[in-house]
């Protein structure tokens, strides 16, 4: 058995602590927000906080997550259920098209802000472009994440 | 527009409106005229899966009005992120005057009863004009052929010009104006006085005002309009808004169910591998250890392919790739892509003057170059490439007793149920589809490869298994864009005029009119094709064959221009002298482009012009090629699709197709050696990213409101060649094969 903080809560897997943090979230925890992409943490769609900083879950056994916090796009809302200011940000943007980037985007960009709360471009860049949105929503994405910037934090709570 | 007072045409029996009434039940629009022709009474069955409860009362195929005043637009297409349930039910509540805020949506089931029938006709008569009395034979008749096809299809930048225009504007209003004759009827007053407002029914002259869902029973007794009246554009209150997409909620939370996160009790995993070259078979396998692995269930030589069913996807995956596979020597094993071109330029040089097929030809082309002053060649080249959706192709079935459920995303549902039931060896009415938001189509997700792999695999278990492709997996066995070559010739007179042009290319899938240029004035032109045989798969790939021949024919355009000494902006102006809806657009873009004005060294502008999809698009793209590689900075869009629905959804689409246009340009090559794809990851089929996403400014033109036009694909085919019209302006260097990472512009 393998003890996990998921998103504030204790729960207990038992698997082989090779498998990566994204199949255990997606299978033995059912939680599907986060995306499998690629597999080689090339495209960032499996992102998840662990204590707080991104990481590609497609590539980190949850062995890694021993004693951390995982943080999924399921769990960065308020406990109210008011959305994180990225997410409603994303919203205003209308920054998704098929979505299943976003969980990943998000993910990233929360981390961010978190870390920056004032990120220039070139910073948006460098913490962004790990994560691959084939619809092509980049320029929302840049836009959405400036705009969150801006705003105070609502819906946040600390992991 | 149909409209079936009297329809019965032919065979398929004769049906009465009452039919349908007596049934509860109203049809009122071209799709329902067609449902309604069909043998029995397909609304009765179709009625439990939208409407579940009594207080629940379905108006017409498309839209529900439920005891709340909830109005419900049924939307007969699938969500891929393009934004047509939100545009869809925009085009239906207009027209029933429903209030936006009490608007919900639901994808129809995927059943024939919803085979959009305007679909199947576009896709079989283009151009077919009918006058309105023979509306309804038409349209059964159509409807028949498209079920025939299995057709529920969403693609082809459809969705809002066939099925929105023809099919769910006519619903609303069909809808509006039975609500109306109830409450006339009730009310004793006539239909005239009758005003409908936010979901209300209003008679100013009695002060009575009643929600829509008072007289949804009611309606459902009316008789049929004989015609619905349709709004004109000064009275549209919801289309034209740029309303919030209803789809987006759930994408910014995680809860957004994908086909990949279907959740059945008791399912297993199974990762596949299948014979890297096409029609390859497993010739043996030798799976020793993978038996050891943990969690594993079944290991299955499928003969195409290899499975590996486990408790999770990983420890599936894990055992596959320990699995060392012989596979069958086929023909295609010696092919490389080197080969595949060489083999075009056989087939184009065969050809010669006069052969292949003819698809268009106007004048005498060869005269007319033979006389031309100015004479310009070309050939130019483009790979194959593969669609990337971000959710890997996945699929979970369940076949036990004589049924089978099916969970997916996929383009066309109808055409999944039949794949699964055809794979689990039963008949339609015994598969149950489940289709969910798509993690990206672009046209991989209208095949059923991967639907009828994943029933082959759960007929085989007995249990429900959840089939996930690898990244690998997915690249190396897509319905790729065919790689293609075209050649040209053109002709200008002493003026620098184009006079002739002739063109000969490789391939030619869909839809017909890409390597055409009707727009064009030029006196005398020519273009053939030539079919080349090879054994990979081929699939529709966003904006089909405009994707290859945008690039071909405004490449060539360019090179024209530049022979003939002029400006590529002011030489395209010429060629559409006489076409101002065209004009317009093309002048748009240049004048926000600041097209002329002087730039930095090593910078240039380049322009494309694609009308496709029956959407006209101009862009201008502005390059930086002072650095290592081509930068594309900026890309300036105008866009006449006749009359757009939502202007930020539109907006949205451009710069998504500009994306997946540009990614192809500077990165897409799916190569093939010794019969297998080369590439299988992001590493070595690179994307576009954050960093290197051009601004996009998009003006949007409404140029004809009776003639819409697609969005999901339009915005895609001028972009490569805007691209690489600006590098030449730049540097002097004409691009000819793509992609770009091919050249060096040191």
């Amino acid at each position: 058995m393998i003890k996990l903080n998921v998103n504030g809560q204790t729960r207990e897997v038992d698997v082989d602590p090779a498998t990566p943090i994204l199949w255990v979230v997606r299978e033995n925890l059912e939680m599907t927000g986060t995306k499998f992409g690629c597999g080689i943490a090339q495209c960032g769609a499996c992102t998840v906080h662990l204590d707080g900083k991104p990481v590609r879950s497609c590539s980190t056994p949850i062995s890694a997550a021993d004693g951390k916090a995982i943080a999924t796009i399921e769990g960065i809302a308020g406990e109210d259920g008011t959305l994180h200011r990225v997410q409603q940000a994303w919203i205003e943007a209308q920054v998704p098209q098929c979505g299943y980037c976003q969980s990943g985007q998000i993910m990233s960009a929360t981390a961010l802000l978190q870390k920056n709360p004032n990120p220039t471009d070139a910073q948006i860049d460098a913490a962004m472009a790990g994560n691959v949105c084939r619809c092509g929503m980049y320029g929302r994405i840049r836009a959405a994440i400036k705009a969150a910037a801006g705003q105070p934090a609502t819906g946040e709570k600390a992991v | 527009m149909s409209k079936t007072e009297t329809g019965s045409p032919g065979k398929m029996g004769k049906w009465t409106r009452r039919a349908f009434i007596g049934a509860g039940v109203v049809a009122g629009s071209a799709l329902v005229v067609g449902v309604a022709v069909r043998p029995g009474n397909p609304i009765d069955r179709l009625s439990p899966m939208l409407a579940d409860g009594k207080d629940e009362q379905l108006l017409n195929a498309w839209v529900k009005v439920d005891a709340d005043n909830i109005v419900t637009a049924v939307i007969p297409h699938v969500e891929m992120g393009q934004g047509v349930y939100t545009a869809l039910a925009q085009m239906l509540a207009d027209e029933m005057d429903a209030d936006w805020n009490k608007v919900q949506i639901l994808e129809a089931p995927a059943d024939k009863q919803y085979v959009s029938d305007s679909i199947g006709r576009d896709f079989l008569f283009p151009d077919l004009e009918v006058p309105a009395l023979f509306e309804p034979t038409v349209a059964g008749g159509i409807l028949e052929l498209a079920q025939a096809m299995g057709l529920q299809f969403t693609g082809g930048s459809y969705s809002v010009r066939a099925t929105g225009q023809r099919a769910m504007r006519t619903a609303g209003a069909a809808a509006r104006e039975m609500l109306v004759a109830a409450a006339a009827s009730e009310w004793q007053v006539p239909a005239g006085e009758i005003t409908t407002a936010d979901s209300m029914i209003l008679h100013a002259g009695s002060g009575k005002a009643e929600p829509f869902s008072k007289f949804a029973l009611a309606a459902a007794e009316q008789s049929l309009p004989a015609k619905p009246t349709l709004k004109s554009p000064e009275n549209y209150k919801i289309m034209g808004q740029s309303k919030a997409r209803h789809d987006i909620p759930g994408k910014v939370d995680g809860s957004a169910i994908f086909g990949i996160d279907a959740n059945v009790p008791g399912m297993k995993y199974a990762a596949v591998k299948a014979a890297p070259v096409v029609g390859a078979t497993v010739e043996s396998m030798d799976a020793t250890t993978a038996r050891t692995m943990p969690g594993v269930l079944q290991i299955l030589n499928m003969g195409d392919f290899v499975a590996v069913v486990a408790d999770g996807y990983w420890q599936a995956q894990q055992a596959l790739n320990s699995i060392d596979t012989k596979y069958s020597k086929t023909e295609g094993d010696s092919l490389d892509q080197e080969a595949l071109f060489a083999r075009y330029a056989t087939h184009l040089d065969e050809a010669g003057e006069n052969g292949g097929d003819v698809e268009t030809e106007e004048g005498d082309v060869g005269k007319g170059f033979a006389e031309a002053v100015t004479k310009v060649e070309a050939e130019y080249k483009v790979p194959f490439l593969a669609h990337a959706t971000m959710e890997p192709m996945n699929c979970t079935a369940w076949v036990r007793d004589g049924k089978c459920d099916v969970w997916s995303g996929h383009q066309a549902p109808v055409n999944a149920r039949q794949a699964a039931a055809d794979a689990a060896g039963l008949a339609f009415e015994d598969v149950t589809y489940h289709n969910a938001f798509l993690g990206g189509g672009f046209g991989r997700r209208s095949e059923s490869d991967n639907i009828i792999m994943a029933t082959r695999i759960a007929k085989a278990t007995g249990y429900p298994v959840k089939m996930i492709w690898s990244r690998e997996e997915d690249t190396a066995q897509d319905h790729y864009r065919p790689s293609a070559t075209s050649r040209f010739q053109g002709g200008l007179d002493k003026d620098g005029k184009a006079v002739s042009w002739s063109n000969i290319h490789t391939h030619l899938f869909d839809p017909k009119d890409a390597p055409t240029v009707p727009y064009y004035n030029i006196a005398s032109h020519k273009i053939r094709k030539v079919d080349v045989p090879t054994q990979l798969r081929f699939g529709p790939w966003r904006s089909v064959d405009h994707s290859q021949h945008g690039f071909f024919i405004e490449s060539f355009v360019d090179e024209m221009a530049h022979a003939a000494g002029k400006d590529g902006y002011a030489f395209r102006r010429e060629l559409l002298a006489g076409s101002p809806r065209h004009l317009k657009v093309l002048d748009t873009a240049a004048k926000m482009s600041g097209w002329g004005s002087a730039l930095p060294e090593r910078h240039g502008r380049g322009i494309a012009f694609v009308p496709s999809f029956g959407s006209i698009v101009a862009q201008v793209a502005e390059v930086d090629m002072s650095g290592p590689k081509p930068k594309v900075t900026k890309v300036y869009v105008a866009a006449d699709p006749g009359f757009v629905i939502n202007p930020d959804g539109f907006t949205a689409q451009m710069e998504s197709a500009i994306v997946y246009g540009l990614t192809a340009a500077l990165y897409g090559e799916i190569s093939i050696k010794n019969g297998e794809v080369q590439q299988s990851n992001f590493h070595d089929y690179p994307m576009l990213r954050i960093n290197e996403m051009p601004e996009v400014e998009v003006a949007l033109i409404n140029g004809d409101h009776k003639r819409l036009g697609g969005g999901g694909e339009p915005g895609l085919p001028p972009i490569a060649p805007a691209v690489t019209n600006a590098i030449f302006a730049a540097t002097g260097t004409r691009v000819r094969e793509l992609p770009l990472s091919k050249h060096s512009f040191a």
